[in-house]
Protein backbone atom coordinates (compact mmCIF):
# COMPACT_ATOMS: atom_id res chain seq x y z
CA UNK A 1 0.00 0.00 0.00
CA UNK A 2 2.63 2.16 0.62
CA UNK A 3 3.89 2.37 -2.56
CA UNK A 4 1.35 4.57 -3.80
CA UNK A 5 2.27 7.16 -0.91
CA UNK A 6 4.60 9.45 -2.15
CA UNK A 7 3.07 9.76 -5.50
CA UNK A 8 -0.32 10.99 -6.21
CA UNK A 9 -0.60 8.83 -9.15
CA UNK A 10 1.62 5.63 -10.36
CA UNK A 11 1.23 3.73 -14.02
CA UNK A 12 3.22 0.42 -13.78
CA UNK A 13 4.42 -1.01 -16.42
CA UNK A 14 0.34 -1.13 -17.83
CA UNK A 15 -0.98 -2.21 -21.17
CA UNK A 16 -4.23 -1.87 -22.73
CA UNK A 17 -5.45 -3.37 -26.40
CA UNK A 18 -8.73 -2.93 -28.02
CA UNK A 19 -9.01 -6.27 -30.26
CA UNK A 20 -5.72 -6.72 -32.36
CA UNK A 21 -4.67 -3.14 -31.67
CA UNK A 22 -2.17 -1.95 -29.15
CA UNK A 23 -2.95 1.33 -27.16
CA UNK A 24 -0.52 1.05 -24.50
CA UNK A 25 2.80 -1.07 -24.10
CA UNK A 26 4.19 -1.25 -21.16
CA UNK A 27 3.59 2.24 -19.76
CA UNK A 28 5.37 3.19 -16.54
CA UNK A 29 5.32 6.88 -14.80
CA UNK A 30 4.50 8.45 -11.67
CA UNK A 31 2.67 12.04 -10.61
CA UNK A 32 3.82 13.60 -6.90
CA UNK A 33 1.04 14.99 -5.05
CA UNK A 34 0.06 18.27 -6.55
CA UNK A 35 1.69 18.64 -9.37
CA UNK A 36 0.17 18.90 -13.04
CA UNK A 37 1.50 16.19 -15.50
CA UNK A 38 0.48 17.00 -19.20
CA UNK A 39 -0.09 14.23 -21.08
CA UNK A 40 0.60 14.72 -24.97
CA UNK A 41 1.05 12.86 -28.57
CA UNK A 42 -0.75 12.86 -31.82
CA UNK A 43 -4.17 11.58 -31.82
CA UNK A 44 -5.03 8.14 -31.06
CA UNK A 45 -1.79 7.08 -29.17
CA UNK A 46 -3.58 6.50 -26.47
CA UNK A 47 -3.62 9.26 -24.49
CA UNK A 48 -7.68 9.28 -23.30
CA UNK A 49 -7.58 5.61 -22.69
CA UNK A 50 -4.64 6.26 -19.98
CA UNK A 51 -7.43 8.78 -18.41
CA UNK A 52 -9.58 6.26 -18.40
CA UNK A 53 -7.63 4.02 -17.09
CA UNK A 54 -6.96 5.92 -14.28
CA UNK A 55 -10.60 6.36 -13.27
CA UNK A 56 -11.20 2.71 -14.03
CA UNK A 57 -13.81 3.22 -16.94
CA UNK A 58 -11.48 0.86 -18.55
CA UNK A 59 -9.57 -2.05 -17.49
CA UNK A 60 -5.59 -2.51 -18.03
CA UNK A 61 -4.69 -6.13 -19.73
CA UNK A 62 -1.35 -5.96 -17.37
CA UNK A 63 0.31 -3.71 -14.95
CA UNK A 64 -0.67 -1.95 -12.17
CA UNK A 65 -1.87 1.37 -11.76
CA UNK A 66 -2.24 3.26 -8.05
CA UNK A 67 -4.42 6.24 -7.17
CA UNK A 68 -3.45 8.15 -3.55
CA UNK A 69 -1.74 4.59 -2.40
CA UNK A 70 -4.83 2.34 -3.39
CA UNK A 71 -3.88 -0.28 -6.64
CA UNK A 72 -7.21 0.12 -8.34
CA UNK A 73 -6.96 -2.81 -11.20
CA UNK A 74 -7.89 -5.27 -8.41
CA UNK A 75 -10.85 -3.75 -6.29
CA UNK A 76 -14.04 -4.60 -6.21
CA UNK A 77 -16.80 -2.12 -7.46
CA UNK A 78 -17.92 -0.62 -3.54
CA UNK A 79 -13.83 -0.40 -3.09
CA UNK A 80 -13.42 1.33 -6.50
CA UNK A 81 -16.32 3.76 -5.87
CA UNK A 82 -14.99 5.27 -3.08
CA UNK A 83 -11.31 5.39 -4.70
CA UNK A 84 -13.28 7.44 -7.23
CA UNK A 85 -14.62 10.07 -5.00
CA UNK A 86 -11.08 11.10 -4.83
CA UNK A 87 -11.13 11.64 -8.12
CA UNK A 88 -13.02 14.36 -10.90
CA UNK A 89 -12.89 13.61 -14.24
CA UNK A 90 -13.27 16.85 -17.11
CA UNK A 91 -14.51 14.72 -20.34
CA UNK A 92 -13.72 16.14 -23.41
CA UNK A 93 -17.10 17.35 -24.43
CA UNK A 94 -17.86 17.77 -20.51
CA UNK A 95 -20.34 14.74 -20.74
CA UNK A 96 -22.85 16.87 -18.69
CA UNK A 97 -26.47 14.93 -17.96
CA UNK A 98 -28.63 17.22 -20.52
CA UNK A 99 -31.87 16.02 -18.93
CA UNK A 100 -30.90 18.08 -16.20
CA UNK A 101 -30.02 21.67 -15.24
CA UNK A 102 -26.45 22.95 -14.33
CA UNK A 103 -27.08 23.30 -10.64
CA UNK A 104 -28.23 19.71 -10.71
CA UNK A 105 -26.01 18.21 -12.77
CA UNK A 106 -23.64 19.83 -9.70
CA UNK A 107 -25.63 18.78 -6.99
CA UNK A 108 -26.34 15.21 -8.13
CA UNK A 109 -22.91 13.90 -6.86
CA UNK A 110 -23.57 16.04 -3.42
CA UNK A 111 -26.79 14.53 -2.87
CA UNK A 112 -25.88 11.09 -3.63
CA UNK A 113 -22.55 10.50 -1.86
CA UNK A 114 -22.27 12.83 1.28
CA UNK A 115 -24.35 13.80 3.78
CA UNK A 116 -24.86 17.60 3.16
CA UNK A 117 -27.85 19.27 3.62
CA UNK A 118 -29.51 20.99 0.98
CA UNK A 119 -28.76 24.45 2.64
CA UNK A 120 -25.03 23.25 2.29
CA UNK A 121 -25.04 21.76 -1.50
CA UNK A 122 -26.26 24.82 -2.25
CA UNK A 123 -23.80 26.89 -0.80
CA UNK A 124 -21.11 24.41 -2.56
CA UNK A 125 -22.62 24.42 -5.51
CA UNK A 126 -23.11 28.24 -6.03
CA UNK A 127 -19.45 28.29 -4.72
CA UNK A 128 -18.08 26.10 -7.32
CA UNK A 129 -19.84 27.86 -9.89
CA UNK A 130 -18.69 30.97 -9.11
CA UNK A 131 -14.98 29.36 -9.20
CA UNK A 132 -15.58 29.07 -12.81
CA UNK A 133 -17.97 31.25 -14.03
CA UNK A 134 -20.86 30.23 -14.13
CA UNK A 135 -22.94 31.66 -11.27
CA UNK A 136 -25.22 33.20 -13.24
CA UNK A 137 -25.89 30.22 -14.78
CA UNK A 138 -27.20 27.18 -13.04
CA UNK A 139 -30.91 27.14 -13.76
CA UNK A 140 -29.51 26.56 -17.62
CA UNK A 141 -30.05 23.33 -19.26
CA UNK A 142 -26.84 22.39 -20.95
CA UNK A 143 -28.03 22.54 -24.69
CA UNK A 144 -28.08 26.61 -23.56
CA UNK A 145 -24.38 26.69 -22.73
CA UNK A 146 -21.55 27.97 -25.23
CA UNK A 147 -18.68 25.26 -25.88
CA UNK A 148 -16.56 27.61 -23.53
CA UNK A 149 -19.34 27.32 -20.41
CA UNK A 150 -19.53 23.67 -21.44
CA UNK A 151 -16.25 22.88 -20.61
CA UNK A 152 -16.12 25.24 -17.59
CA UNK A 153 -19.50 23.93 -16.17
CA UNK A 154 -17.93 19.91 -16.65
CA UNK A 155 -15.01 21.20 -14.69
CA UNK A 156 -17.44 22.49 -11.72
CA UNK A 157 -18.79 19.08 -11.61
CA UNK A 158 -15.46 17.46 -11.59
CA UNK A 159 -14.77 19.66 -8.73
CA UNK A 160 -17.69 19.45 -6.75
CA UNK A 161 -16.53 16.98 -4.39
CA UNK A 162 -13.37 18.67 -3.85
CA UNK A 163 -11.06 15.59 -5.98
CA UNK A 164 -7.05 15.01 -4.57
CA UNK A 165 -6.67 14.19 -7.98
CA UNK A 166 -8.37 15.90 -11.11
CA UNK A 167 -8.19 14.08 -14.97
CA UNK A 168 -8.64 16.74 -17.82
CA UNK A 169 -9.14 15.24 -21.36
CA UNK A 170 -8.66 17.95 -23.95
CA UNK A 171 -9.84 20.75 -21.63
CA UNK A 172 -8.86 23.41 -24.15
CA UNK A 173 -10.03 21.71 -27.76
CA UNK A 174 -12.30 23.53 -29.68
CA UNK A 175 -12.19 26.69 -27.38
CA UNK A 176 -10.62 30.06 -28.80
CA UNK A 177 -6.99 31.20 -26.79
CA UNK A 178 -8.64 33.46 -24.44
CA UNK A 179 -11.20 30.64 -23.00
CA UNK A 180 -8.59 28.37 -23.45
CA UNK A 181 -6.24 30.54 -21.21
CA UNK A 182 -8.79 30.78 -18.79
CA UNK A 183 -9.51 26.56 -18.25
CA UNK A 184 -5.47 26.32 -17.59
CA UNK A 185 -5.71 29.55 -14.78
CA UNK A 186 -8.78 27.32 -13.37
CA UNK A 187 -6.73 24.36 -13.36
CA UNK A 188 -3.30 25.92 -11.59
CA UNK A 189 -5.93 28.04 -9.21
CA UNK A 190 -6.68 23.97 -8.76
CA UNK A 191 -3.20 23.36 -7.73
CA UNK A 192 -2.09 26.19 -5.86
CA UNK A 193 -5.22 26.99 -3.54
CA UNK A 194 -6.08 22.92 -2.97
CA UNK A 195 -2.75 21.38 -3.87
CA UNK A 196 -4.77 19.00 -6.52
CA UNK A 197 -3.04 16.84 -8.44
CA UNK A 198 -3.94 17.33 -12.15
CA UNK A 199 -3.27 15.56 -15.03
CA UNK A 200 -4.58 16.65 -18.59
CA UNK A 201 -4.25 15.42 -21.74
CA UNK A 202 -3.82 18.09 -24.31
CA UNK A 203 -2.84 18.88 -28.06
CA UNK A 204 -2.48 22.38 -26.83
CA UNK A 205 1.27 22.58 -26.23
CA UNK A 206 1.33 26.09 -25.62
CA UNK A 207 -1.42 25.77 -22.55
CA UNK A 208 0.48 22.60 -21.36
CA UNK A 209 3.79 24.53 -21.23
CA UNK A 210 1.78 27.26 -19.22
CA UNK A 211 0.42 24.91 -16.58
CA UNK A 212 2.29 21.49 -17.00
CA UNK A 213 5.15 20.61 -13.75
CA UNK A 214 6.04 17.40 -16.27
CA UNK A 215 5.22 16.37 -19.55
CA UNK A 216 4.32 13.04 -20.59
CA UNK A 217 5.20 12.43 -24.59
CA UNK A 218 3.00 9.41 -26.21
CA UNK A 219 3.52 7.84 -29.56
CA UNK A 220 1.72 4.91 -31.13
CA UNK A 221 1.14 3.39 -27.70
CA UNK A 222 4.70 4.06 -25.99
CA UNK A 223 5.95 6.31 -23.43
CA UNK A 224 8.18 7.76 -25.34
CA UNK A 225 9.49 10.65 -23.24
CA UNK A 226 8.79 11.89 -19.45
CA UNK A 227 9.87 14.73 -17.27
CA UNK A 228 10.35 18.38 -16.97
CA UNK A 229 9.69 20.63 -20.66
CA UNK A 230 13.74 20.73 -20.50
CA UNK A 231 14.13 16.97 -20.04
CA UNK A 232 11.74 16.57 -22.77
CA UNK A 233 13.14 19.37 -25.64
CA UNK A 234 16.35 16.73 -24.87
CA UNK A 235 14.92 13.10 -25.53
CA UNK A 236 16.33 11.12 -27.83
CA UNK A 237 12.86 11.14 -29.06
CA UNK A 238 12.58 13.09 -32.08
CA UNK A 239 8.37 13.09 -31.98
CA UNK A 240 8.95 14.27 -28.44
CA UNK A 241 11.25 16.98 -29.54
CA UNK A 242 8.77 18.27 -31.95
CA UNK A 243 5.64 18.10 -29.80
CA UNK A 244 7.28 20.41 -27.15
CA UNK A 245 8.21 22.41 -29.65
CA UNK A 246 5.36 23.22 -31.27
CA UNK A 247 3.93 26.72 -29.84
CA UNK B 1 -24.14 -11.20 -38.28
CA UNK B 2 -27.43 -11.45 -35.80
CA UNK B 3 -25.83 -13.96 -33.11
CA UNK B 4 -29.39 -15.12 -31.24
CA UNK B 5 -28.00 -17.34 -28.85
CA UNK B 6 -25.48 -15.07 -27.56
CA UNK B 7 -28.01 -11.93 -28.01
CA UNK B 8 -30.48 -13.90 -25.60
CA UNK B 9 -27.44 -14.50 -22.84
CA UNK B 10 -26.77 -11.10 -23.18
CA UNK B 11 -30.44 -9.93 -22.90
CA UNK B 12 -31.29 -12.50 -20.16
CA UNK B 13 -27.94 -11.65 -17.78
CA UNK B 14 -29.03 -8.00 -18.27
CA UNK B 15 -32.57 -8.49 -17.07
CA UNK B 16 -31.60 -10.59 -14.41
CA UNK B 17 -28.67 -7.72 -13.62
CA UNK B 18 -31.66 -5.06 -13.28
CA UNK B 19 -33.83 -7.86 -11.46
CA UNK B 20 -31.36 -7.94 -8.55
CA UNK B 21 -30.78 -3.98 -8.64
CA UNK B 22 -34.34 -3.38 -8.19
CA UNK B 23 -34.28 -5.09 -4.60
CA UNK B 24 -30.81 -3.49 -4.11
CA UNK B 25 -30.67 0.31 -2.03
CA UNK B 26 -30.82 3.11 -3.06
CA UNK B 27 -34.46 2.94 -4.16
CA UNK B 28 -33.85 5.64 -6.72
CA UNK B 29 -37.33 7.04 -5.81
CA UNK B 30 -37.08 10.33 -7.46
CA UNK B 31 -35.46 8.97 -10.93
CA UNK B 32 -38.51 6.15 -10.50
CA UNK B 33 -41.21 8.72 -9.83
CA UNK B 34 -39.47 11.18 -13.21
CA UNK B 35 -39.72 8.27 -15.49
CA UNK B 36 -43.29 7.38 -14.88
CA UNK B 37 -43.93 10.80 -15.47
CA UNK B 38 -41.72 10.91 -18.56
CA UNK B 39 -43.69 7.43 -19.90
CA UNK B 40 -46.96 8.45 -18.84
CA UNK B 41 -47.11 12.17 -20.71
CA UNK B 42 -44.97 10.36 -23.54
CA UNK B 43 -47.94 7.82 -24.29
CA UNK B 44 -51.19 8.79 -22.23
CA UNK B 45 -52.42 11.25 -25.26
CA UNK B 46 -51.20 8.24 -28.15
CA UNK B 47 -53.06 5.55 -26.12
CA UNK B 48 -56.12 7.43 -25.74
CA UNK B 49 -56.66 8.37 -28.91
CA UNK B 50 -55.45 4.90 -30.19
CA UNK B 51 -58.28 3.43 -27.99
CA UNK B 52 -60.63 5.58 -28.74
CA UNK B 53 -60.26 4.71 -32.73
CA UNK B 54 -59.52 1.56 -31.97
CA UNK B 55 -63.10 1.41 -30.42
CA UNK B 56 -64.82 3.13 -32.77
CA UNK B 57 -63.84 0.77 -35.71
CA UNK B 58 -64.25 -2.40 -33.91
CA UNK B 59 -67.89 -0.91 -33.14
CA UNK B 60 -68.56 -0.40 -36.99
CA UNK B 61 -66.80 -3.80 -38.14
CA UNK B 62 -68.93 -6.03 -35.59
CA UNK B 63 -72.10 -4.53 -35.44
CA UNK B 64 -73.19 -5.74 -38.65
CA UNK B 65 -72.54 -9.07 -38.56
CA UNK B 66 -74.04 -9.14 -34.67
CA UNK B 67 -77.27 -7.13 -35.41
CA UNK B 68 -76.92 -10.13 -38.76
CA UNK B 69 -77.71 -12.89 -36.09
CA UNK B 70 -79.67 -10.95 -33.95
CA UNK B 71 -77.31 -10.00 -31.29
CA UNK B 72 -76.95 -6.74 -31.89
CA UNK B 73 -77.82 -6.08 -27.68
CA UNK B 74 -74.26 -8.11 -27.58
CA UNK B 75 -72.83 -5.31 -29.31
CA UNK B 76 -71.22 -3.91 -25.63
CA UNK B 77 -70.73 -6.70 -24.19
CA UNK B 78 -68.54 -7.83 -27.47
CA UNK B 79 -66.49 -4.50 -27.33
CA UNK B 80 -65.96 -4.93 -23.32
CA UNK B 81 -64.81 -8.23 -23.33
CA UNK B 82 -62.62 -7.91 -26.47
CA UNK B 83 -60.96 -4.75 -24.90
CA UNK B 84 -60.04 -5.54 -21.29
CA UNK B 85 -59.34 -9.19 -21.87
CA UNK B 86 -56.85 -8.41 -25.20
CA UNK B 87 -57.38 -5.74 -27.50
CA UNK B 88 -56.07 -3.16 -25.07
CA UNK B 89 -53.28 -5.27 -23.00
CA UNK B 90 -51.71 -5.67 -26.50
CA UNK B 91 -52.24 -2.56 -28.45
CA UNK B 92 -50.93 -0.35 -25.20
CA UNK B 93 -47.89 -2.56 -24.74
CA UNK B 94 -47.20 -2.45 -28.68
CA UNK B 95 -48.00 1.56 -28.30
CA UNK B 96 -45.68 1.80 -25.66
CA UNK B 97 -42.99 -0.32 -27.11
CA UNK B 98 -42.71 2.48 -30.49
CA UNK B 99 -43.33 5.35 -28.17
CA UNK B 100 -41.50 4.52 -25.43
CA UNK B 101 -38.66 2.04 -26.20
CA UNK B 102 -37.34 3.91 -29.16
CA UNK B 103 -36.79 6.66 -26.79
CA UNK B 104 -35.35 4.68 -24.20
CA UNK B 105 -32.94 3.25 -26.26
CA UNK B 106 -32.09 6.58 -27.95
CA UNK B 107 -31.62 8.45 -24.76
CA UNK B 108 -29.47 6.00 -23.29
CA UNK B 109 -27.27 5.35 -26.61
CA UNK B 110 -26.95 9.05 -26.62
CA UNK B 111 -25.69 9.30 -23.48
CA UNK B 112 -23.15 6.45 -24.10
CA UNK B 113 -22.24 8.12 -27.09
CA UNK B 114 -21.95 11.36 -25.59
CA UNK B 115 -19.72 9.50 -22.65
CA UNK B 116 -22.43 10.59 -20.22
CA UNK B 117 -22.67 7.46 -18.36
CA UNK B 118 -18.58 7.35 -18.49
CA UNK B 119 -19.19 10.58 -16.20
CA UNK B 120 -22.07 9.10 -14.11
CA UNK B 121 -19.79 6.15 -13.21
CA UNK B 122 -16.62 9.03 -12.87
CA UNK B 123 -18.30 10.51 -10.28
CA UNK B 124 -18.75 7.21 -8.22
CA UNK B 125 -22.45 6.55 -9.19
CA UNK B 126 -23.73 3.16 -10.25
CA UNK B 127 -25.01 4.03 -14.12
CA UNK B 128 -27.10 1.13 -14.48
CA UNK B 129 -29.00 1.63 -11.00
CA UNK B 130 -29.03 5.05 -11.71
CA UNK B 131 -30.27 5.37 -15.04
CA UNK B 132 -31.64 1.57 -16.40
CA UNK B 133 -33.86 0.40 -13.31
CA UNK B 134 -35.87 3.32 -12.61
CA UNK B 135 -36.91 3.30 -16.36
CA UNK B 136 -37.46 -0.51 -16.48
CA UNK B 137 -39.56 0.39 -13.43
CA UNK B 138 -41.64 2.86 -14.23
CA UNK B 139 -42.51 0.83 -17.64
CA UNK B 140 -43.84 -1.81 -15.03
CA UNK B 141 -45.13 0.33 -13.67
CA UNK B 142 -46.86 2.79 -16.09
CA UNK B 143 -48.15 0.34 -18.45
CA UNK B 144 -51.01 -1.59 -16.66
CA UNK B 145 -52.14 2.14 -16.09
CA UNK B 146 -51.68 3.45 -19.32
CA UNK B 147 -54.17 -0.20 -20.02
CA UNK B 148 -56.59 0.82 -17.98
CA UNK B 149 -56.99 4.06 -20.37
CA UNK B 150 -56.53 2.05 -23.25
CA UNK B 151 -59.19 -0.28 -22.07
CA UNK B 152 -61.68 2.69 -21.27
CA UNK B 153 -61.33 4.89 -23.89
CA UNK B 154 -61.85 2.18 -26.44
CA UNK B 155 -65.18 1.72 -24.67
CA UNK B 156 -66.01 5.30 -24.99
CA UNK B 157 -65.27 4.81 -28.83
CA UNK B 158 -67.28 1.81 -29.00
CA UNK B 159 -70.15 3.53 -27.24
CA UNK B 160 -70.13 6.58 -29.35
CA UNK B 161 -70.22 4.72 -32.51
CA UNK B 162 -72.79 2.73 -31.14
CA UNK B 163 -75.08 5.88 -30.24
CA UNK B 164 -74.86 7.35 -33.56
CA UNK B 165 -76.63 3.85 -34.82
CA UNK B 166 -78.95 3.58 -32.14
CA UNK B 167 -78.94 6.02 -29.77
CA UNK B 168 -78.34 3.68 -26.85
CA UNK B 169 -78.19 5.81 -23.68
CA UNK B 170 -74.72 5.35 -21.99
CA UNK B 171 -76.60 4.12 -18.70
CA UNK B 172 -77.51 0.75 -21.19
CA UNK B 173 -74.15 0.49 -22.94
CA UNK B 174 -72.59 0.52 -19.83
CA UNK B 175 -74.77 -1.96 -18.01
CA UNK B 176 -74.72 -4.35 -20.56
CA UNK B 177 -70.63 -4.14 -21.22
CA UNK B 178 -70.57 -5.11 -17.72
CA UNK B 179 -73.60 -7.62 -17.41
CA UNK B 180 -71.77 -10.74 -17.79
CA UNK B 181 -67.75 -9.63 -16.85
CA UNK B 182 -65.92 -11.03 -14.40
CA UNK B 183 -62.89 -9.16 -12.33
CA UNK B 184 -60.85 -12.20 -14.11
CA UNK B 185 -61.23 -10.33 -17.57
CA UNK B 186 -60.13 -7.38 -16.04
CA UNK B 187 -57.24 -8.40 -13.54
CA UNK B 188 -55.40 -10.89 -14.90
CA UNK B 189 -54.91 -9.17 -18.56
CA UNK B 190 -54.19 -5.91 -16.87
CA UNK B 191 -51.52 -7.12 -14.65
CA UNK B 192 -49.71 -9.28 -17.15
CA UNK B 193 -48.90 -5.43 -19.33
CA UNK B 194 -46.44 -5.11 -16.22
CA UNK B 195 -44.73 -7.88 -18.05
CA UNK B 196 -45.12 -6.27 -21.20
CA UNK B 197 -43.66 -3.44 -19.22
CA UNK B 198 -40.55 -5.11 -18.05
CA UNK B 199 -39.67 -6.49 -21.74
CA UNK B 200 -39.82 -3.33 -23.23
CA UNK B 201 -37.68 -1.53 -20.21
CA UNK B 202 -35.15 -4.11 -20.11
CA UNK B 203 -34.63 -4.37 -24.19
CA UNK B 204 -34.60 -1.05 -24.78
CA UNK B 205 -32.49 -0.10 -22.52
CA UNK B 206 -30.13 -3.21 -23.08
CA UNK B 207 -29.70 -1.67 -26.68
CA UNK B 208 -29.27 1.93 -25.69
CA UNK B 209 -26.71 1.24 -22.65
CA UNK B 210 -24.77 -1.35 -24.53
CA UNK B 211 -24.17 0.29 -27.64
CA UNK B 212 -20.77 0.99 -28.71
CA UNK B 213 -21.35 2.63 -32.28
CA UNK B 214 -21.13 6.03 -31.19
CA UNK B 215 -23.76 8.80 -32.92
CA UNK B 216 -24.51 5.44 -35.40
CA UNK B 217 -25.86 3.30 -32.50
CA UNK B 218 -28.45 5.64 -31.29
CA UNK B 219 -31.05 5.23 -34.37
CA UNK B 220 -29.82 1.97 -34.20
CA UNK B 221 -30.48 0.87 -30.51
CA UNK B 222 -33.96 2.77 -31.31
CA UNK B 223 -35.04 1.04 -34.07
CA UNK B 224 -34.16 -2.21 -32.27
CA UNK B 225 -35.61 -1.55 -29.29
CA UNK B 226 -39.22 -1.39 -30.93
CA UNK B 227 -38.53 -4.33 -33.52
CA UNK B 228 -37.65 -6.43 -30.59
CA UNK B 229 -39.77 -5.20 -27.78
CA UNK B 230 -43.20 -6.22 -30.01
CA UNK B 231 -41.58 -9.33 -30.86
CA UNK B 232 -41.16 -10.45 -27.51
CA UNK B 233 -44.40 -9.04 -26.50
CA UNK B 234 -46.75 -10.76 -28.96
CA UNK B 235 -44.52 -14.00 -28.30
CA UNK B 236 -44.85 -13.45 -24.17
CA UNK B 237 -48.18 -12.58 -24.38
CA UNK B 238 -49.52 -16.07 -25.94
CA UNK B 239 -47.83 -17.70 -23.13
CA UNK B 240 -49.16 -15.59 -20.38
CA UNK B 241 -52.92 -16.24 -21.73
CA UNK B 242 -51.80 -19.48 -21.70
CA UNK B 243 -51.09 -19.07 -17.76
CA UNK B 244 -54.42 -17.07 -17.19
CA UNK B 245 -56.41 -20.13 -18.75
CA UNK B 246 -54.64 -22.07 -16.42
CA UNK B 247 -54.56 -20.21 -13.19
CA UNK B 248 -58.32 -18.62 -14.47
CA UNK B 249 -60.09 -21.60 -15.75
CA UNK B 250 -63.20 -19.80 -16.57
CA UNK B 251 -61.87 -17.09 -18.86
CA UNK B 252 -61.05 -19.89 -21.47
CA UNK B 253 -64.75 -21.05 -21.84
Amino acid sequence: MSQGAQYAVIFDRVSKAFGTKQVLRDVSFEVPAGEILCILGRSGTGKSVTLKLLISLLKPDHGEIWVDGDEITRLKETELSKVRRKMGFLFQDAALFDSLTLYENLALPLHRLTNKTQDEIDTIVDSVLGQVGLAGDKQKMPSKLSGGMRKRAGLARALVLEPKVLLADEPSSGLDRITAAEIDELLLAQKSQRGTTVIVVTHDVHGARRVGDRFAVFDKGDLVAFGTASDVEQSNNETARRLISEY
Amino acid sequence: MFKPIEFIGKVSLFALQVVVDVFRPPFEAAQIGRQIAEVGTKSLPLVIASGFALGTVMTLHTRSTLVTFGAGSMIPTVQALAFFVEIGPLVAGLLVAGRVGSGIGAVLANMRATEQIDGIESLSIDAFKFLVVPRVVACIIALPLLTVFMDFSGLLGGFLSEFFSSRISFHLYIDRAFADFEWSNFIPPTVKTAVFGFIIGTVSAFFGYTTNEGARGVGKAATNSVVVSSLLIILADVILIKCIFFAFPDNAL
